[in-house]
């Protein structure tokens, strides 16, 4: 086609306004893509929370519920489950592994929770990422705790240092458990996961720390220290919830049965995974807005191409003319145009990628650090791919509308030169 | 499409019963009787403005065509062609010159005057079997044309005197030997020294090159340099009221 290097040339000839809208349309595909993907990375993030584990054992409850306290540790439970129920499912020779949890308390608005070493070796998030200690160890005795990353992190925590308990899960509590101190032990790497807002003590130290409490309340008078909690026995009668791994994935569903029929007392198995994703469905919606609102930015820059195109197009009537004066067809004066269109929006579109990935590569460690959210840099997905189609197919379609009044011009025109 | 090379007795031109009206007129804006223009002439379309000069242009260089009558260019009824047909018509056979900025500003002398051979095999084909290459063919016109400065080559072309664009433009309207030339008031921005030395070049060259010139002003006084001047409101039947 004889009319595309003139077009290139006519472009080059208007490369400032021409840059100006590829800039644009560069900037907002950067926007959407970057919505689109860290939207994506949310939902994976999210949707594993918790990876690896099976089912989630609670008192009997709706699964958002017993998923919110478990997991994210908002909200109270409304029952607790019985330490011999735990022990008895936890001996079922299908249960390869499982993890108590005991909630309740707090530390200046952090939750606390009580479980045991397990916690440390079975605990899987992300893409079945392991719990790693940034600092320290896992606790071994009774009064240690071990910190999420957030908690150290915005409390200026160091190891060694000692932490009181509050008794309830307000950020303001009355009673708290000051008679036996925490001593930090651990402090976990970021995951980006509740548990980078949790403290973790042993079950025994959640026992210890209520010793002499009843109804809730601390009996006056009965107040112990460390030293007398510790020979005392420390087995806890109750815990809110535990995680459970599974020798075989196809028992899930005949496990969650036994459970949700256990005779002794009224229990409910949750799938973590499904659970997770219809809680999604419910603040997914936030993402959704976040992308249709760049949706919108992205037809912005189409319009900014189209008002540029327009505009150009009474200026390029003298060009237009001369080109049919020597023969081009009316067509090929529309193709012109829309080629345009289509140039500046590919391109664009290319751009806009690579400054995508150059921010990637660049925010990379920023996002991981600050939402605990991991950017992969990796190829673009088919829903990328297709939004950037979308965009450039958008791109030639607005070109159709100065395209064909070029091509209205160009045949009204004819052979006299407007100015 | 093959035609033949040289010059044939039969006229470049000939209309009969012709009538033109613009869709939004109210009346015909040309009508003409019967108009005949012989190959290799050169002929002075001489009118006010407002007299149907573009219009019979539009008609000659098929872009648009009549609403009754017979117009033939070169043995063709164009009228009968398609759109398309009509465009690969006036690229092959055709070339114009406009009154002023017939250049494109942003490609270079030698690209201007190449330009139509972008569009027709045609002028390519015969553009290159005057010279080596199409660089080479535009640069001997631009050099008939008095226009071989070296400097001159590399400059952009809206730096160029308006009298030297028009000899651009004579130049790309020469390239590949089309049959006929139509000249639109090219003169009509310059002075009268080189109004007439750019008339004597272009009938010059057309002559060279063997082509049927058309020059259409409003200007009478340039009509001695013609071998024949139509006075187009003395054959056009039409009302013409603008």
């Amino acid at each position: 086609m004889p009319i595309l290097p003139l077009a290139l040339k006519s472009l080059l000839n208007r490369r400032f306004s021409a840059l100006l809208t590829l800039l644009s349309i560069a900037l907002s595909v950067t926007l959407l893509v970057g919505v689109e993907r860290i939207r994506m990375e949310a939902y994976n993030s999210f949707t594993n929370t918790v990876s690896g584990t099976d089912l989630i054992i609670g008192a009997r409850s709706g699964q958002v519920q017993l998923l919110l306290y478990s997991v994210f540790h908002i909200g109270t439970p409304t029952n607790n489950l019985s330490w011999e129920s735990y022990q008895e499912l936890a001996a079922d020779r299908r249960v390869a592994w499982t993890i108590p949890i005991s909630l309740g308390d707090s530390h200046q608005g952090y939750p606390v929770i009580g479980t045991n070493q397990d916690y440390f070796r079975h605990f899987r998030f992300g893409d079945k990422r392991q719990l790693e200690l940034a600092k320290g160890r896992p606790f071994d005795g009774v009064h240690e705790a071990v910190l999420g990353a957030e908690v150290a992190a915005k409390l200026g925590y160091q190891m060694d240092d000692a932490i009181i308990v509050a008794h309830g899960a307000g950020k303001v509590s009355f009673t708290q458990h000051d008679n036996q101190p925490f001593k930090v032990v651990g402090i976990l790497r970021r995951t980006g996961t509740p548990v980078d807002h949790t403290v973790h003590i042993p079950l025994e130290g959640i026992e210890a720390i209520h010793l002499g409490w009843i109804g809730g309340r601390p009996m006056p008078g009965r107040q112990i220290t460390a030293e007398q909690a510790l020979n005392k026995d420390l087995t806890p009668n109750n815990i809110t919830a535990a995680f459970v791994g599974l020798e075989s994935k196809l028992g899930v569903f005949h496990f969650q049965r036994k459970v949700n029929g256990y005779r002794q007392e009224p229990l409910t198995a949750i799938l973590p995974g499904v659970a997770l994703q219809e809680l999604w469905r419910l603040i997914g919606m936030v993402e959704k807005a976040l992308l249709t609102i760049s949706g919108f930015v992205v037809v912005v820059g189409i319009v900014g191409l189209l008002t540029a195109l327009l505009t150009g197009i009474d200026g390029r009537r003298r060009e237009m003319a001369i080109l049919r004066s020597v023969g081009a067809r009316p067509y090929q004066i529309a193709a012109l145009i829309i080629g345009e269109a289509g140039f500046l929006t590919l391109l664009g579109a290319l751009l806009g990628m690579a400054l995508l990935y150059i921010l990637l590569l660049a925010g990379q460690p920023l996002a991981e650090a600050w939402l605990g959210l991991y950017l992969p840099v990796s190829a673009p997905t088919l829903m990328e791919l297709a939004l950037l189609g979308g965009v450039v197919l958008a791109g030639l379609l607005a070109g159709i509308i100065p395209a064909w009044r070029a091509y209205r011009n160009s045949l009204a025109d004819g052979m006299s030169i407007r100015l | 499409m093959t035609q033949a090379q040289s010059p044939t007795p039969s006229p470049a031109i000939r209309l009969q019963n012709v009538g033109f009206r613009w869709p939004s007129a109210r009346h015909e804006t040309l009508a003409l009787e019967s108009l005949a223009i012989k190959a290799g002439e050169r002929v002075f379309i001489e009118g006010p403005s407002g007299c149907g000069k573009s219009t019979l242009l539009s008609l000659l260089t098929g872009v648009n065509r009549p609403d009754r009558g017979r117009l033939e260019v070169l043995g063709r009824a164009i009228g009968e062609l398609s759109g398309g047909g009509r465009d690969r018509f006036r690229s092959d056979h055709i070339g114009v010159i406009f009154q002023m900025f017939n250049l494109i500003p942003y490609l270079s002398m030698v690209e201007n005057v190449t330009l139509p051979c972008r569009f027709s095999r045609l002028r390519r084909e015969r553009a290159l079997s005057r010279g080596e290459t199409l660089e080479r063919e535009a640069l001997r016109l631009l050099e008939h044309l008095d226009l071989h400065d070296a400097a001159l080559l590399h400059r952009p072309v809206h730096e160029l005197s308006v009298g030297q664009q028009q000899r651009v433009a004579a130049a790309r309207a020469l390239i590949g030997a089309p049959e006929i030339i139509i000249a639109d008031e090219p003169t009509s921005s310059l002075d009268a020294p080189r109004r007439t030395a750019f008339i004597e070049l272009l009938e010059r060259e057309c002559r060279a090159e063997g082509g049927t010139l058309l020059f259409v002003s409003h200007d009478p006084s340039l009509e001695g340099c013609f071998d024949r001047t139509i006075r187009l409101p003395e054959i056009n039947l039409a009302t013409v009221n603008g």
